[in-house]
């Protein structure tokens, strides 16, 4: 695993001809495209936007934002989609340290074996287990349209890539930090909390950010499961667009607004995230 | 945490030898009780590690484990969501999914999206990942704007696509009408011989991405020494790139492709959102069939039976895959 790519530019020959970039302008136009049409649509009227689909705002207007921020149900949406995420990132990131720090740091016979189990965890699609596990929320454990209901089981399916990317991370710290704090009659799990947990913040930031963003965009499992008040915000984006489909610019501006926090997350941690995802591929 | 080791520390955990050595100031006293009864540390240790993985294993247990034994149950039951599960049908469930024209299309969709998905990605990936590997103004601009679709939640990205792909007034139609085309009636959506070829170029879209990035980092694994000799040699860049970067990228492409695939065979939020498996069962897939079967209609045996099905072909792909394609990677160790 490379803990951190390394993103800097390499010096190479003959960079930078016109055609160079022609291709990245062509490149970006059609990938933030999509995303710059929904937020400047959002300044548009609806007349405006079935006069001339491709125009801008002319003049800009502020009412479709100014109309989903003081929505009430908008705020509950994402207060759900917050502590949701939150629970969901806290008891990922926590069972998933636990679970890595023996399988990285003890030797034991059947350690091999157990590191298996979280990798064959990778290999079941959540969409197999999807109306069982809906119907043992509902019934069984009497969690359905509960934050944790949806938490706990999003937390489950992201263990097992967690304990992936951790364990060799955690492999790679120094042991010498470790050993010393054992020399000085410290417990194993008092070296666990004291000097393991400080030690591998980075890596846990990064698994920490993709369990909140997969959360936070999450779908299958909140539209089974919640219903109403208890609805995130990407059940709220599906539902708005579908109650009010003739209200084109509101739906916009609900959709960018509803955009905005896994944008500010990943550009406030994207090195992190992408050395994350880079390493669970190499790893 | 700043504290720089510099001694190096000679002796495994657990051999009590070298305790003497250590006379830095330390909390607690000599490392006495430490180290004496074997057996004692022995069954400490299995306590300790049994701490630290019952929670993930437990969770694990909970919600992933007990719900595909159960998705197995139901599919040898006729079972309507009432009273217990006593309708014993042996694998006649298995039978009717099989024989079902919608599910057999949506097994074809999926491998539609599947090798459409890696047919798109790759080269458009690979091209991309070249010219940003390149030196030029505004890279790290550009590295972020390309990943920008990837962490938008799949949903929000089809309802952005659903405004620009309305009939008649949305973006597409509009630009389509205007360079003289005509846009079909039911809108590119609503028509069946299109449906699955909007979504494939909305998924491509969100996913090329992930692509471009991993495959940058893996041109950033390729030694600058090979450069430098392929440039004395006197090298074109396309030259280099043809015959270097690309053979060397072989190992994180074959990574990437699996990742995909997996993604693929399970496509829901984006098609949902889309045109729910629609129009006719156009772009129904295996997830969005078992989805309709369980919550629509409350065939849970119909619905345990399409998931097991589901994860055979997952599972059977996945296999083949790692025996015949990334069996390499781990021989060669390329990278």
């Amino acid at each position: 695993m490379s803990v951190i790519a390394d993103l800097t530019p390499r010096r190479r020959s003959d960079g930078g001809n016109l055609w160079v970039y022609l291709i990245a302008l062509i490149v970006v136009a059609i990938t933030i495209g999509p995303v710059l049409y929904g937020a400047l649509g959002g300044f548009r009227t609806n007349a405006q936007l079935a006069d001339k689909p491709a125009g801008l705002p002319d003049p800009w207007v502020w009412t479709n934002y100014a109309g989903v921020l003081s929505n009430p149900s908008f705020w509950q949406y994402a207060l759900n989609s917050t502590m949701i995420a939150v629970i969901t990132t806290v008891v990922t990131v926590v069972f998933g340290l636990m679970a890595a720090y023996p399988l990285a740091r003890y030797q034991f016979r059947g350690r091999e074996a157990l590191f298996m189990v979280f990798v064959l965890g990778l290999l079941f699609p959540a969409a197999v287990a999807i109306i069982p596990l809906f119907i043992i929320i509902t019934r069984n454990l009497h969690m359905a349209n509960t934050w944790w209901g949806v938490a706990l089981p999003q937390a489950a399916f992201a263990l097992p890539m967690t304990v992936v990317i951790l364990r060799p991370f955690l492999m790679a710290l120094p042991k010498e930090l470790e050993e010393a704090a054992l020399m000085d009659g410290a417990s194993r799990i008092g070296v666990f909390w004291r000097v393991l947990m400080p030690l591998s913040a980075p890596g846990m930031i990064t698994v920490g950010v993709l369990a909140f963003v997969t959360s936070w965009n999450a779908y299958l499992l909140p539209l089974l499961l919640l219903q109403d008040k208890m609805r995130t915000l990407p059940l709220g984006v599906a539902d708005f667009s579908t109650e009010h489909s003739a209200d084109t610019a509101g739906v916009l501006a609900f959709t960018t607004l509803a955009m905005i926090p896994a944008l500010v997350l990943f550009l406030a941690f994207q090195r992190r995230l992408v050395s994350g995802l880079q390493g669970a591929v190499k790893g | 945490m700043t504290h720089d080791v510099t001694e190096p520390a000679p002796a495994a955990p657990g051999h009590a030898t070298s305790g003497a050595r250590r006379t830095e100031p330390v909390r607690r006293a000599s490392g006495g009780p430490r180290g004496t009864g074997h057996r004692g540390d022995a069954w400490r240790k299995r306590l300790e590690i049994l701490i630290f993985v019952t929670p993930a294993l437990a969770l694990i247990a909970l919600f992933v484990a007990w719900p595909i034994v159960t998705a197995v149950r139901f599919s040898v039951y006729d079972w309507k969501g009432f009273g217990d599960l006593t309708d014993f049908v042996g694998l006649e469930n298995y039978a009717e999914v099989l024989g079902d024209e919608v599910f057999r299309s949506a097994v074809g969709h999926n491998m539609v999206i599947v090798v459409g998905s890696i047919l798109l990605q790759l080269p458009l990936g690979v091209a991309i990942a070249l010219l940003l590997n390149r030196k030029m103004k505004g890279q790290g601009l550009l590295r972020t704007i390309i990943f920008v679709p990837y962490v938008l939640a799949e949903v929000i990205a089809a309802v952005v696509w659903l405004q620009l792909l309305q009939p008649q007034y949305g973006f597409i139609d509009a630009v389509t009408a205007q360079i003289g085309l005509t846009p079909p009636e039911q809108g590119w959506l609503g028509t069946p011989e299109y449906a699955l070829w909007i979504v494939l170029l909305v998924l491509t879209w969100k996913y090329l991405g992930l692509a471009v990035l991993l495959f940058l980092a893996g041109m950033q694994g390729v030694s600058e020494e090979l450069y430098e000799a392929a440039q004395l040699d006197g090298a074109s860049w396309w030259q280099t790139q043809w015959r270097i970067t690309v053979p060397l990228l072989g190992p994180t492409m074959r990574t990437w492709a699996f990742l995909s695939m997996i993604g693929s065979i399970q496509c829901f939020d984006m098609i949902w959102v889309l045109t729910q498996g629609g129009p006719a069962d156009a772009t129904a897939t295996m997830a969005t069939y078992l989805i309709d079967e369980g919550t629509k209609r409350h065939n849970y045996g119909i619905a345990g039976a399409a998931s097991v099905i589901l994860f055979v072909i997952a599972f059977a792909m996945a296999l083949a895959y790692q025996v015949f394609v990334l069996r390499r990677d781990t021989k060669e160790d390329t990278v």
